[in-house]
C-alpha cells in the first residue's frame, strides 16, 4: 500500500515517461511480487515434499506388518501324548500343556520336510523349533480341546512361522547377520527357501494384526492391535458421552444466557487457556484425582477417557461457541418475535442450525484425543501388555487396557526388530482411523452447513 | 436432553461404583522393565495353559513396582512385584508398616549386562573394568596421584583399544542396570587402579561411582532402544545393554568381552562373566488363596519347562538359575522372607 501511495505522490517525477515501459521502481516492485510468489510455491512444495516423505516412509516400513508368513503342515495328533487315558475327556486332556504340544508340531514339520524330499542338513525334529512360532502349540491345543475327537487323526494346520523366518522373507533378516544370531541359523533360511518353493511356507494377509491381541516379546509374529483398538474405542465412548453434553451445555449457557460481566470474561479466558495446556498436565491431574484420590482402577479405559475428556472439553466449547455465534441474530429475533421463549428459540432454532459446526468440532476433538499418548503414560496405559480382550461392556471400561498410540509406543520400545515393523503398521491403522474421522467431519460440514 | 442426563448419570454411577464393586479375578503384576518381557512370556503361556485369565503385567521400574506392592493388602493392590534387584530393608519396613508382612522372594534367574558397539564401528572387542573406570571417572590415578581425568580417547586408556574418542552410553541413574554397572564395573576398576584408597583419603566416599560430566559419557534414561539409536548414529559409541536385547539385535551390534570372558548364558550361569545380576519377583502371601491363580502362576513361573535352561525364558535371554529346584521349593512351601535366611 505504501508503495502505491509513494507512486502517486511521486507522480510528478514521471513526467515525460511512458506508462507502458516500466521504470526501475515498477520493475523492482514486480520482481518483489514474483519473488514472493516463488517463496509461496517453495513453501507449499516443501510441505508436500515432507508429507510425501513421511507417508512413504510409513508405508514402506509398515506395510510388511500386514503380511505374515505361515507354514502349512499336517499335524498327527498322537493319542499316546495328548490323551493317555483314551477317555477323550477335555478336562483330563487340559493337563497336557502347550509344552506337550510343541514336539508334535516339530515332528510334523520335520516329517513334512522329509516327505517333500527337501535336502537339508537339519536332521532332527528339534532343529525345527526355530522355524515355528511359539504360538503354534497353543493354536493346536485350542483346536484339540474344542474337539477332542480329532485326537488320533492328522489335521492340516496353518501355523505362524517364527519372527526370524518371517523377517527373512521380508528382507529384514539378512543371511550375513544370522551367523551370530542364536535364534536362527543359515540352514533354517535355506530350508525356508526350499519350503517356499514347494508352497508350504507362504506369506499372506494377516487379519490378526488388526484384530489380534498383543503378545509377549518372544512372539512378535503373533501380536496384533485389536485389543488396544477396543481400548481406544471405549475411551472415545467415554469422551463422547461426557464432553459433548457438558461442552454443548456450557457453550449454550455462556453464549446465549450468561450476562457479559467480569466473571464470564474470566471463564472465557480460562477456557481458551485450557485449550493450550499441554496434555501431560491433564495426565498428572488424572493420576492425582481419578487414581490416587478416587481409587479408580489403574490402566482402565474409563480413566483414560475421563482424562481425555478434560483435554477435549475446551476444544469442543470453543468450536461450539463459534458455531452458535455464527447463527445470525435475526433467527433468534424472529423466534422471540413469534412468541417463543428464550430457551425455545435456542433449542428449536439456534442449536439445530449450529449442529453441523458442533459435530465437526466434536469429531476433530475426538480425533485429537484418539492420537494422544502423553496423558496415558501417567495413568498406566503404557507399559501394559494388552493380551486380554474385554469380556463385556463393564469390563471394557474398567479392565486394564492399552490404547492405539500407547501400543505403538510400546512396540517401538521392544527388542525384537519385528516389533519395530509392527509399530509402523500400527501407525498406518491409527492414521486410517484419523483420516476416516476427518473425512466424516468434512462431509458433515459440506452436507449441512448453511451460509447466510 | 433426557438421554444425555441418563448417560451422564449412568457414567457417574459407574465411576463411583467402579472402585467399590470391582472383584478381581486376575493376577496383577508390576515392576522392573527388565523383568517385564520374561513376566509377559510367562503370563501368556499361563493364560494358554490354565483356566485362569491371563495375568496383567505392567512395567514401571523396580522401585515403582515395589512401592505399589507395599501399598497394602487387598484387591486394589498388586499381587506380584518384579524387581531387577533384591528388595531393600527400607522397602521391607515400608511394606510392614502397611500390613504387608509375609513376602515370598522368588529368584527367577540371572541377567547379563553386555558392552556392545556398532557392528561396522571400530574394533571394541575386549574391555576390563579398569578401562571403563579410567574412561568414565572424573578422577583417575596417574603415576600414583589423583588427577582430573585426562583421557579423551579409548587408546589413551588402554593401548589395545581403538584410537577413537570416548563416547559411552550408560543407563541413567533411575535404572536398576546402572546400579550393577557401578558396582561390578566402576567399583571394580576403582579398586584395581588404586583410586579407591586415594579417593577415600580425599574424603570422597562415593568418588568411585561418579561419572565424568564433560559429555564423553551420556546417561540414557530411556530404554535400550534409545541406546541402540545413539550407537546407530555414532560409529564410535559404546553402549551398555541387557544380554537379551543384544541377542535380538546381533545384526546391528557387536559385543565385547569383559576381563577376557565373552558374555553368554553359559559364562553368566557359571559366574565367569563378571557383570550379571539376579532377577526377582515378590509375591504377597496374603493374596494366595484370595486371588485365583496366584500360586499357580508363581509355580508356573519357576517350573523347569519355563525357567529351566531349555525353556522359553532362556530362549529369550534369561540365564537359568542352576539352583532352580530350591526356588521351586520356596514357592511350593510358600516360604516367606526371613523365615529361614
Amino acid at each position: 500500500m505504501t508503495d502505491a501511495s509513494l507512486a502517486t505522490s511521486g507522480a510528478p517525477a514521471r513526467k515525460g515517461k511512458s506508462l507502458v515501459v516500466p521504470d526501475a521502481r515498477t520493475k523492482r516492485r514486480n520482481a518483489a511480487e514474483t519473488r514472493f510468489k516463488a517463496y509461496g510455491v517453495a513453501a507449499i512444495g516443501a510441505g508436500i515434499f515432507f508429507l510425501v516423505v513421511l507417508l512413504s516412509a510409513i508405508l514402506i516400513n509398515g506395510v510388511g506388518a500386514f503380511q505374515q508368513t505361515f507354514i502349512q503342515v499336517p499335524v498327527y495328533l498322537d493319542p499316546a501324548k495328548l490323551d493317555k487315558s483314551g477317555n477323550r475327556d477335555p478336562e483330563e486332556m487340559k493337563k497336557v500343556s502347550t509344552f506337550g504340544y510343541s514336539p508334535l508340531i516339530q515332528d510334523a514339520l520335520f516329517a513334512e520336510v522329509q516327505a517333500q524330499g527337501v535336502d537339508t542338513p537339519l536332521d532332527s525334529a528339534k532343529a525345527m523349533k526355530e522355524m515355528i512360532s511359539a504360538s503354534a502349540a497353543a493354536q493346536v491345543r485350542d483346536v484339540v480341546l474344542a474337539d477332542p475327537d480329532l485326537v488320533g487323526e492328522t489335521v492340516d494346520f496353518q501355523i505362524l512361522a517364527s519372527s526370524r523366518v518371517d523377517g527373512y522373507l521380508k528382507g529384514r533378516v539378512q543371511r550375513a547377520d544370522v551367523a551370530r544370531d542364536k535364534n536362527i541359523n543359515v540352514e533354517h533360511l535355506d530350508l525356508t527357501d526350499a519350503l517356499r518353493e514347494k508352497g508350504i511356507v507362504a506369506r499372506r494377509f494377516n487379519m490378526d494384526f488388526i484384530t489380534g491381541a498383543d503378545a509377549s516379546e518372544s512372539r512378535a509374529e503373533q501380536a496384533g492391535l485389536g485389543v488396544s483398538i477396543l481400548g481406544s474405542l471405549f475411551m472415545m465412548l467415554v469422551v463422547l458421552l461426557l464432553s459433548l453434553p457438558i461442552g454443548v451445555a456450557a457453550s449454550i449457557y455462556l453464549e446465549e444466557f450468561a450476562k457479559k460481566n467480569r466473571f464470564t470474561d474470566i471463564i472465557e479466558v480460562n477456557i481458551s487457556n485450557l485449550a493450550a495446556v499441554p496434555s501431560i498436565v491433564f495426565g498428572i491431574l488424572g493420576l492425582a484425582v481419578f487414581i490416587q484420590f478416587m481409587h479408580l482402577p489403574q490402566s482402565a479405559p474409563l480413566v483414560g477417557g475421563l482424562v481425555l475428556t478434560l483435554m477435549t472439553l475446551p476444544t469442543i466449547i470453543i468450536s461450539t461457541r463459534a458455531s452458535l455465534a455464527s447463527v445470525p441474530p435475526s433467527i433468534r429475533s424472529a423466534a422471540l418475535g413469534v412468541g417463543a421463549s428464550k430457551m425455545q428459540s435456542v433449542f428449536h432454532h439456534v442449536l439445530p442450525l449450529a449442529m453441523p459446526g458442533i459435530l465437526t468440532g466434536t469429531i476433530l476433538g475426538l480425533a485429537q484425543a484418539l492420537g494422544e499418548t502423553a496423558p496415558l503414560l501417567l495413568i498406566g496405559m503404557v507399559g501394559y501388555i494388552a493380551t486380554n480382550y474385554p469380556d463385556g461392556v463393564a469390563s471394557g471400561f474398567l479392565d486394564p487396557n492399552s490404547a492405539m498410540p500407547a501400543q505403538i509406543y510400546e512396540w517401538a520400545k521392544r527388542a525384537d526388530p519385528a516389533y519395530y515393523e509392527r509399530a509402523w503398521g500400527g501407525i498406518i491403522i491409527l492414521l486410517v482411523f484419523l483420516m476416516v474421522m476427518n473425512i466424516i467431519a468434512i462431509l458433515l460440514r459440506r452436507r449441512f452447513e448453511r451460509r447466510w | 436432553m433426557t438421554t444425555v442426563k441418563l448417560t451422564a448419570s449412568a457414567l457417574a454411577i459407574a465411576a463411583v461404583s467402579a472402585s467399590a464393586a470391582y472383584a478381581r479375578d486376575n493376577v496383577q503384576v508390576a515392576g522392573s522393565s527388565t523383568v517385564l518381557p520374561y513376566a509377559s512370556i510367562v503370563a501368556e503361556a499361563f493364560g494358554e495353559n490354565f483356566d485362569f485369565p491371563t495375568p496383567v503385567v505392567e512395567s514401571g521400574g523396580s522401585s515403582a513396582g515395589l512401592k505399589r506392592f507395599c501399598e497394602g493388602v487387598g484387591e486394589n493392590t498388586i499381587d506380584i512385584a518384579n524387581a531387577s534387584r533384591a528388595i531393600r530393608e527400607k522397602e521391607v519396613a515400608a511394606c510392614a508398616e502397611n500390613g504387608v508382612t509375609d513376602i515370598i522372594e522368588v529368584k527367577i534367574g540371572y541377567d547379563g549386562i553386555v558392552f556392545a558397539s556398532q557392528i561396522n564401528g571400530p574394533a571394541f572387542s575386549a574391555f576390563t573394568p579398569t578401562d571403563w573406570f579410567n574412561a568414565l571417572s572424573p578422577k583417575v590415578v596417574v603415576d600414583g596421584a589423583l588427577v582430573d581425568n585426562p583421557y579423551t580417547k579409548w587408546s589413551e586408556v588402554n593401548a589395545e583399544l581403538p584410537d577413537v574418542e570416548i563416547a559411552a552410553f550408560i543407563p541413567g541413574t533411575k535404572h536398576g542396570t546402572r546400579e550393577v554397572f557401578e558396582e561390578k564395573v566402576l567399583e571394580a576398576g576403582c579398586e584395581e587402579t588404586g583410586a579407591k584408597e586415594l579417593l577415600e583419603a580425599a574424603g570422597m566416599e562415593d568418588g568411585c561411582i561418579a561419572v565424568r560430566t564433560d559429555g564423553m559419557s551420556v546417561d540414557i534414561d530411556g530404554d535400550y532402544t534409545e541406546t541402540l539409536a545413539r550407537i546407530d548414529s555414532n560409529q564410535n559409541g559404546v553402549g551398555v545393554f541387557g544380554l537379551a536385547f543384544y541377542e535380538n539385535n546381533t545384526d546391528k551390534l557387536k559385543v565385547a568381552t569383559m576381563d577376557g570372558i565373552a558374555p553368554s548364558t553359559e559364562t553368566i550361569s557359571t559366574g565367569e562373566y563378571p557383570v550379571s545380576r539376579p532377577l526377582f519377583f515378590y509375591v504377597k502371601k496374603a493374596h494366595i488363596g484370595v486371588i485365583p491363580g496366584l500360586k499357580e502362576f508363581a509355580e508356573f513361573f519357576v517350573a523347569d519347562e519355563i525357567a529351566g535352561p531349555d525353556g522359553p525364558l532362556s530362549d529369550y535371554g534369561l540365564v537359568a538359575d542352576p539352583d532352580l529346584a530350591t526356588t521351586q521349593g520356596i514357592v511350593a512351601d510358600e516360604q516367606v522372607m526371613g523365615s529361614n535366611m
